[in-house]
């Protein structure tokens, strides 16, 4: 496999929005799709996600998130589109110019015709809840603890308490009991559960595991390990109420408190973000402001089901496609113009084919180096000269012009490059 | 006449369930939006069943360990069961989504099977 200098569509990220987009955008006609993803499989976070109740939409069937993965990524192999693994994108322009740096290939500058931002999102972490006391190991994000034990294959502890009920949090307490720990009490600071109802039916409920509304954490005990954590009731405003502090045992706190849509590229692009969402403001294609970027899935906002964010891909990747097509056609319009022999640069860099057809175009450009006697200048397509004209000699000081005729237009549409060159006389 | 309240676990919309009941046969649903919501609410309330999903270890594939599934719903009572049967067991790479892993479990008549494809380390 080598990696093309220019794509139609490249995709950030290979979890559910970025490979429904990939699949979309190949299907709507894009020739060169390029997935970029920095884990060493595609799938993303569903990877993970062993529980099932992914899929009732899209495929109408109850399926666990490999499984779920499995099937787009079965079908993204299918269809002929590159893979980028191991790979972080680490600076996106405006104008689709990607710095990557990648396990396999090392550094490489990529060109999108369009981009699909499929980032996803990152778990808020305890620094963002501000919870007092010491920092001892036995603090994780219940996302890191589901690696850990689905995919890995460590136990982070014995005895949990959970702060948050988010999805992943709740989905983690059955998880654990599953793999035989104690999971001691779900706190939730808000007056409503924060994940599904029926999260709380079969991960919580059937399980026996308490969950406690506007409940939080007022400290941590423990130096080196977890020892335990002291739980305070709160008010509306998520003030302590003294006196309702509760001392629970554990070795292990896992925070399940919220996502945050993953954007530090998309801000590199130029990309606006809304407050409210944390993601990019977008058009109904997932258009963000800047032209020809998309953003699809959580990385735009975060979804409760997979199936959305699948929804959200394709109309991202159609759109993407549609762009880099249109793109690719105004892009092949033009012809670039080559400084050759003695030619230090030539203004304009570029020429619209059909510009001739509306009057002459005069190309200026300087000499490398000065020429002292009779010189011609010419101006050569892929296979023949299109115009030569003599002076009686070039100085770098002295700018020089070349007037391009509309008579010439037949000529220099059937060229690719113009090519100009500038030489003594008695050279030729 | 007794009346049951559950949240349907069919699907994400968590429709809230009443079922009343005439000693130990269902008389009438309320609550569901869909058909799926009245055969969970009948099951519910005579004998809860649930999907399993857990992992099987998996010495020499790419991670150590395979996510694998119950393709139907098993009695919730027989959880504990499935998933001692499951951790009893070690499978080898490679497998395909979808292979059998345990054909009938603990004859309950559905099958355990893997949830991705696993190739070997």
């Amino acid at each position: 496999m080598s990696i093309k200098k220019q794509y139609d569509v490249v995709v950030i990220g290979a979890g559910p929005s970025g490979l429904a987009a990939a699949i979309e955008a190949k299907k709507g006609g894009a020739d060169d799709v390029l997935v970029i993803e920095r884990d060493v499989e595609l799938g993303g976070i569903l990877l993970q996600c062993i529980h099932n109740g992914f899929g009732l939409q899209t495929f109408k069937e109850d399926l666990p998130g490999p499984e779920y993965a499995q099937r787009f990524i079965n079908e993204a192999k299918s269809l002929g589109i590159t893979f980028l693994m191991d790979t972080m994108v680490m600076d996106v322009t405006s104008q689709r110019k990607l710095y990557l740096s990648s396990k396999d290939f090392g550094y490489l500058e990529v060109d999108a015709h369009a981009i699909v931002l499929a980032m996803g999102c990152r778990e808020r972490s305890r620094a963002q809840v501000r919870i007092p006391g010491y920092r001892p190991n036995g603090v994780f994000t219940a996302g890191t603890a589901q690696r850990w034990v689905n995919v890995e294959g460590f136990m982070p502890g014995n005895k949990f308490v959970i702060l948050g009920s988010g999805d992943i949090g709740m989905i983690m307490a059955r998880r654990l009991t599953f793999e035989g720990a104690k999971v001691e009490r779900v706190l939730e600071i808000q007056s409503y559960l924060s994940g599904l109802s029926r999260n709380y039916v079969q991960c919580l409920e059937d399980w026996g595991i308490p969950l406690q509304l506007r409940h939080t954490i007022k400290k941590i005990h423990g130096k080196n390990r977890v020892e335990a954590i002291e739980s305070v009731a709160v008010d509306d405003k998520w003030n302590f109420i003294p006196g309702t502090e509760e001392i629970i045992s554990c070795d292990t706190l896992l925070l399940s408190v919220g996502l945050i849509p993953e954007n530090e590229l998309s801000k590199k692009a130029g990309v606006m973000l809304d407050p409210v969402t944390g993601g990019p403001f977008v058009d109904e294609h997932f258009q963000t402001n800047v032209p020809g970027i998309f953003a699809a899935g959580n990385v735009v906002h975060v979804y409760d089901l997979v199936d959305y964010v699948s929804m959200a891909g394709f109309e991202a990747g159609k759109s993407a496609a549609e762009f880099a097509l249109a793109e690719k056609e105004r892009a092949a319009r033009y012809i670039p113009l080559k400084a050759g022999k003695n030619v230090r640069y030539i203004v304009p860099h570029k020429l619209d084919k059909k510009a001739l057809e509306q009057g002459d175009i005069s190309l200026q450009m300087r000499v490398t180096q000065p020429i002292e006697e009779d010189v011609w200048l010419e101006v050569r397509g892929e296979e023949n000269s299109i115009v030569r004209r003599s002076e009686r000699y070039v100085r770098p000081g002295e700018m020089v012009t070349i007037v391009l005729k509309s008579s010439m237009a037949a000529e220099v549409e059937k060229t690719g490059v113009l090519t100009v060159d500038i030489y003594p006389k008695s050279e030729a | 006449m007794e009346e049951k309240n559950f949240i349907c676990t069919a699907c994400p919309m968590g429709c809230k369930l009443i079922v009343r009941m005439e000693g130990d046969e269902v008389i009438k649903i309320l609550g569901n939006r869909c058909r799926r919501g009245e055969t969970y609410g009948r099951q519910e309330a005579i004998a809860p069943q649930r999907m399993v999903a857990t992992t099987v270890r998996i010495p020499n594939g790419f991670y150590p360990l395979l996510p694998v599934y119950t393709k139907g719903t098993i009695p919730k009572s027989r959880i504990p069961e499935v998933l001692a049967k499951i951790r009893a067991i070690e499978v080898s790479a490679p497998v395909k989504a979808e292979d059998v892993i345990i054909p009938n479990i603990i004859g309950t008549g559905v099958d355990v099977i893997a949830s991705r494809d696993m190739p070997e380390k």
